[in-house]
């Protein structure tokens, strides 16, 4: 059944339809409407789940992990100045191996204060050990929540799903809503191994010396590995009962592209349109969306940039003192390949600022020209 | 009774830390450099050391107090809360 929603929205069905059994969240904007619905689902008994409210985001994802070290589906939804407030709890989540989900709609931090769209609040998170999905639109949202579940749980790694703020959020697009039947066998309920129970009772989280720690570490990071693999068979179970095809990355007409955007969240769904304008123009220009960032895809990276002429990495990001985000770990994964291929740094799109499709279009030719300081803060006004 | 779980690497490890035994066969009073020592001729019996120790490791046997020293940590408390001055610390020698 298809109903237009706004990207929140699509986040507060998503669980609901995944059957998140604990939510414990605290309003911010962009994100209020997420929570809204949700308490507004459980009000109304339409939703089978403890809505908790918290004074913090803080204790939001400490109440979340607590439900999902007792064997609950837990989740929470967040934004910016909430997310980096859950900073301490987002290692304990995926350290203590909990398979929380999280929305976070991207939002730049202050100050100035800003409720526009950026990636910096999620790639502050990137090495607390989280699975991290990058979306492209309002039915993108939905089913990555509920796939997020499949694969967390499987491999006990905790999920972010991350949705640009206003692009997605507060915009209504029409959204498939999967049936519940179906939803229910591609998602059965989460049945943890190691959960707290009373008549077996076990400490968790206790002090750990040197001579283990270092081994659950290298576990957590075989199962990022491991999670490439679930992703793929999950990807493959949705396209199978849903008819929606999903990848970790997802190339738009790049093949016999030359030039290559390398894209996420909505800009990427404005890339496609900036390479049908090329396309027109006789402008060989592709584009990649990278939808999984952890774990970072490297292998398929690899492979989509062999050959180009010229690779442009488009970031709404910056890790100050360095480069673009993005454009460090494509450039990472595709050092070794042979011939060389050039990779570009594009920032763009700060605070909000709009990335339009001539804007990607002139970035992938000044990518072809070799015109780029590695980085170009594209458009800023000097 | 909980026996001694060997972990020689992660194929003995459960995927987070969660303890597999119980705190039994785990003697954290190996972490002590102080141990109290009990002048029983100064003891009163009062039980304000047994009150105030944070590891429980005092056990009344008798009257008088006696240190659990596979537990306790050495951390003093009891030889500042006892009135007769009838608990000293004295240096671990292992
Ligand atoms: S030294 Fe500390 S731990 Fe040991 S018996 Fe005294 S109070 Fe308890
Ligand atoms: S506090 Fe001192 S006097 Fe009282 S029982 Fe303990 S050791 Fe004896």
């Amino acid at each position: 059944m298809k109903k237009v929603v706004t990207g929140n929205h699509a986040v507060s069905f998503a669980s609901k339809i995944a059957r998140a059994q604990v939510v414990a969240a605290y309003p911010i904007t962009p994100q209020t409407q997420v929570v809204e619905r949700i308490s507004k689902f459980v009000a109304d008994g339409e939703m089978d789940a403890i809505f908790i409210k918290v004074e913090s985001e803080h204790s939001a994802l400490a109440a979340a992990i607590g439900a999902s070290a007792a064997g609950a589906r837990a989740f929470t939804a967040t934004s910016s100045q909430g997310l980096a407030l859950m900073h301490e709890m987002m290692h304990w989540c995926s350290y203590a191996r909990c398979p929380v989900v999280i929305a976070n709609i991207n939002r730049a931090l202050g100050p100035p204060w800003s409720i526009w769209t950026e990636q910096n609040d999620s790639l502050a998170q990137r090495d607390t050990g989280w699975i991290q999905y990058y979306c492209e639109s309002n039915q993108d949202v939905l089913d990555s929540i509920i796939q997020a579940f499949k694969v967390s749980e499987r491999v006990l790694v905790p999920s972010m799903v991350v949705l640009d703020s206003f692009f997605l959020s507060h915009t209504s697009e029409p959204v498939d809503f999967p049936d519940q039947d179906k939803v229910d066998e591609f998602l059965p309920p989460y049945k943890g191994e190691w959960v707290i129970d009373p008549d077996n009772p076990h400490t968790f989280g206790g002090l750990t010396g040197p001579d283990k720690y270092y081994e659950l570490h290298y576990m957590l990071q075989q199962a990022h590995k491991d999670a490439e693999q679930v992703m793929d068979e999950v990807h493959k179970e949705y396209e199978k009962l849903f008819g929606r095809k999903y990848g970790r990355i997802e190339p738009f007409m790049a093949d016999d592209a030359e030039v290559l955007l390398v894209v996420s969240g909505t800009p990427a769904s404005t890339a496609k349109q900036a390479v049908i304008d090329a396309r027109d123009e006789g402008f060989a220009l592709g584009s990649v969306k990278i939808r999984v960032f952890r774990p970072f895809p490297r292998e398929l990276v690899k492979e989509v940039c062999r050959g180009k002429k010229a690779v442009a990495v488009v970031d709404r990001n910056y890790s100050f003192g360095n480069q673009g985000i993005f454009f460090t770990e494509v450039r990472d994964a595709i050092y070794d390949l042979e011939p060389r291929v050039p990779v570009y740094s594009y920032i763009t799109g700060l605070g909000g600022r709009d990335i339009t499709a001539e804007d990607l279009v002139n970035i992938g030719k000044a990518a072809e020209k070799k015109e780029c300081d590695n980085p170009t803060w594209w458009g800023v006004k000097l | 009774m909980s026996k001694e779980i060997e972990i020689r690497g992660v194929k003995d490890m459960p995927p987070m830390a969660v303890s597999l035994g119980l705190m039994t066969v785990n003697k954290t009073g190996s972490w002590r450099n102080m141990r109290p020592v009990l002048i029983a001729e100064k003891c009163t019996a009062c039980s304000i050391c047994w009150k105030f120790c944070p590891d429980m490791c005092i056990n009344i046997e008798g009257d008088l107090p006696v240190f659990d020293y596979d537990y306790c940590k050495g951390c003093g408390v009891c030889a500042h809360e006892c009135p007769t001055g009838a608990i000293v610390m004295e240096e671990e020698m292992r």
